[in-house]
């Protein structure tokens, strides 16, 4: 270790060697100088904002698939495969593949014909200003709240791993995303994803390759899961028929209604933080292709991270268990496995490339939601409602203090959350109000052109309202589960699944009841914005296998034979 | 993006290509100097032919897509 680094440093997990601080050492020169590099690029508030709408489809694709592949999703989704088994992957698969496909294929066209800068901002268009107002305001407020408390929680996990104090890790790590995002922008943001993402990759892919190496192949991983712990946490369906089947005490209707249908359409169709980077594709086809390009890249992601997870419960000699266990015992949590085969597997140079991964992973989330919290404040709320008609040099330099300010109450959050730890708890579950309500909104206003103004604005309301009694009603009367999640055994993340269909219900039964009650918009103005009174332009002359519907098939069919094979 | 300037995949080339360096480096240093505890699965010197797929991969990105070469 550096002399310069020692003083930061307390008990940890894995010793890093002084290549491999080299290596972490390099990552953030090399972040930042690719921000430094951008900024000549990122004069007018179109490349502030949008990247000047000019990826890649492979480059929009990366990057909203980066945004999503935050370091607490690596290490919390390992800690989750280690607990539940097998279960852990359908929020990679059924909760990520058909919505994402979904999105390329319906919503995109709507999305991106409409020139929209911004989810809000597309319900400004299709159903005026106080949708747009409550939803930018939600997202804004929830976004930058949801940053500290991951920043905090990274911090956690790196003086855990690393022994890093909790105070440099916070400092160090979100200085570093607000000075490459306020100076390139989203182009900055989106070209660190997209080496972020193949750093994740290159850092983690190991740990599967020489775990199975170890265990001898899959069928001898699962038998010794097995004897360890049960045969089903091998099993991604075979074990949903009951509540109590299964590790997770999850019913296959909460998988496919709840997390299939409502949870991962909410988030992978109109939460901001990953739609921003499509948005910023070159073309439509690019747009359309991103999301489909993301998705065959999800389906992989099961087997960096959820594989790990597996693989501890069946290699690692200690029994890992809940945080306030291991605490208690001086032992380790569950959300140390990763670390834990980190530090199995990998010598000096890779411990230091898979640290530099989950910084990656951390740093990737972080900009996401900066850059898209940026945005919506800029384009949503201060041109809408604060100042509406400032030069375009004025956005762009209010986008660039919003980046700094968003981070430094991000920080403010996760010093906070340090001192009432309970506060996490409670934002988490805010953040899940908004997400299903607004699909139902958003998802109405593409496909039926009869949603009214007032059914978008009150249908919305009402699903976040619903959404937010119902978790409150649990909280006051705990029988009231029986109810909400149709079953007294239902845990916290099947609560989760019910709680967002009845509340997407709630919101799309409102909206069509207040939309037959009031006067539709005109054909005219809805032109670019619905389904039906829009032209898309049609694909016929482009070769099949240059079509966005072709690969999505190719994914689809892919996504059901890695379901039937671990069935 | 080839875009304007440099493409974000030479970026990814020269990261690679360190990464892949100093990985290569530090498996051959171990290959000499056997540590004293070893990881699991040492005798297969993970490090030293991961470390030359980055650098490899990360050598043909730097080349591929240099600035001057797209120019």
């Amino acid at each position: 270790m550096m002399p310069a680094l020692a003083m930061f440093v307390t008990d940890r997990l894995v010793h890093l060697s002084t290549v491999d601080v080299v290596i972490v050492v390099f990552y953030f020169v090399l972040v930042l100088a690719i921000g430094f590099y951008l900024k000549g690029q990122a004069n007018t508030s179109e490349d502030f904002f949008m990247a000047g709408r000019e990826m890649t489809a492979w480059i929009a694709g990366l990057s909203f698939l980066s945004a999503n592949l935050g370091a607490l999703e690596l290490m919390g989704w390992a800690a989750a495969s280690y607990q539940y088994g097998i279960l852990a992957t359908h929020w990679y698969w059924i909760g990520a593949i058909p919505a994402m496909l979904f999105l390329a294929l319906v919503m995109m066209p709507f999305y991106y014909i409409s020139k929209t800068h911004s989810v809000p901002g597309y319900l400004k268009l299709r159903f005026g200003e106080s949708s747009r107002t409550l939803s930018a305001v939600s997202f804004a407020f929830m976004t930058v709240l949801m940053s500290g408390i991951n920043m905090y929680s990274m911090a956690l996990v790196m003086k855990v791993v690393l022994g890093w104090d909790i105070n440099f890790s916070i400092w160090i790590s979100s200085l570093t995303v607000a000075i490459y995002v306020a100076l390139g922008g989203l182009r900055s943001a989106i070209f660190n994803e997209v080496l972020q993402f193949i750093l994740i990759w290159a850092g983690a892919l190991l740990i599967p390759i020489l775990g199975l190496v170890e265990t001898g192949g899959w069928t001898n991983l699962k038998a010794q899961i097995a004897r360890n712990a049960s045969s089903e946490y091998t099993h991604l369906w075979s074990t949903l028929g009951t509540f109590n089947g299964n590790p997770m005490g999850i019913h296959w209707t909460g998988i496919v209604f709840g997390l299939g249908a409502i949870i991962s359409f909410g988030y992978w169709t109109t939460d901001f933080l990953v739609v921003q980077r499509v948005l910023s594709a070159k073309d439509l086809r690019a747009a359309k292709m991103a999301p489909i390009i993301g998705a065959a890249f999800k389906m992989m992601v099961p087997f960096i991270v959820i594989l790990p997870g597996l693989l501890g419960l069946a290699l690692l000699p200690v029994k890992l268990t809940g945080e306030t266990a291991a605490v208690a015992t001086g032992g380790h949590s569950y959300n140390e496995v990763l670390p834990l085969m980190l530090a199995r597997y990998c010598g000096p140079g890779l411990l230091g490339l898979g640290v530099t991964a989950l910084i990656a992973g951390f740093m990737s989330g972080m900009a996401g939601n900066v850059s898209a919290f940026t945005t919506v404040w800029t384009y949503d709320i201060y041109r809408a409602l604060i100042h509406k008609d400032a030069p375009d040099e004025h956005y762009v330099s209010m986008g660039r203090w919003t980046t700094v300010i968003g981070v430094l109450i991000s920080v403010g959050t996760a010093y906070l959350v340090m001192s009432f730890a309970s506060i996490m708890d409670y934002v988490q579950a805010l953040f899940s109000f908004f997400i299903a309500p607004l699909y139902g909104t958003v998802i109405l206003g593409m496909l039926w052109k009869r949603a009214t103004s007032a059914g978008g604005f009150w249908g919305l309301l009402a699903g976040t309202l619903s959404s937010i009694g119902m978790w409150a009603w649990v909280k006051v009367d705990p029988s009231a589960l029986r109810y909400v999640a149709l079953s007294p055994n239902a845990r916290d993340m099947a609560e989760n699944m019910y709680r967002a269909l009845w509340s997407w219900v709630v919101c799309v039964v409102v909206t069509v009841i207040v939309s037959y009650l009031t006067k539709p918009k005109p054909e005219s103005e809805l032109n670019g914005l619905v389904y039906g009174v829009t032209a898309i332009p049609h694909e016929a002359e482009v070769p099949f296998y240059h079509r966005p519907a072709f690969w999505a098939v190719v994914v689809a069919v892919v996504f059901v034979i890695f379901n039937i094979m671990v069935w | 993006m080839r875009g304007r300037g440099i493409s974000i995949w030479f970026f990814i080339g020269i990261s690679l290509l360190v990464n892949g360096v100093l990985i290569v480096g530090a498996g051959v240093w171990e290959y000499f100097h056997p540590p004293a505890n070893p990881v699991v699965l040492f005798q297969y010197h993970a490090n030293i032919w991961w470390g030359a797929v980055l650098l490899l991969g990360g050598l043909f990105y730097c080349l591929h897509f240099a600035p001057n070469r797209q120019s």
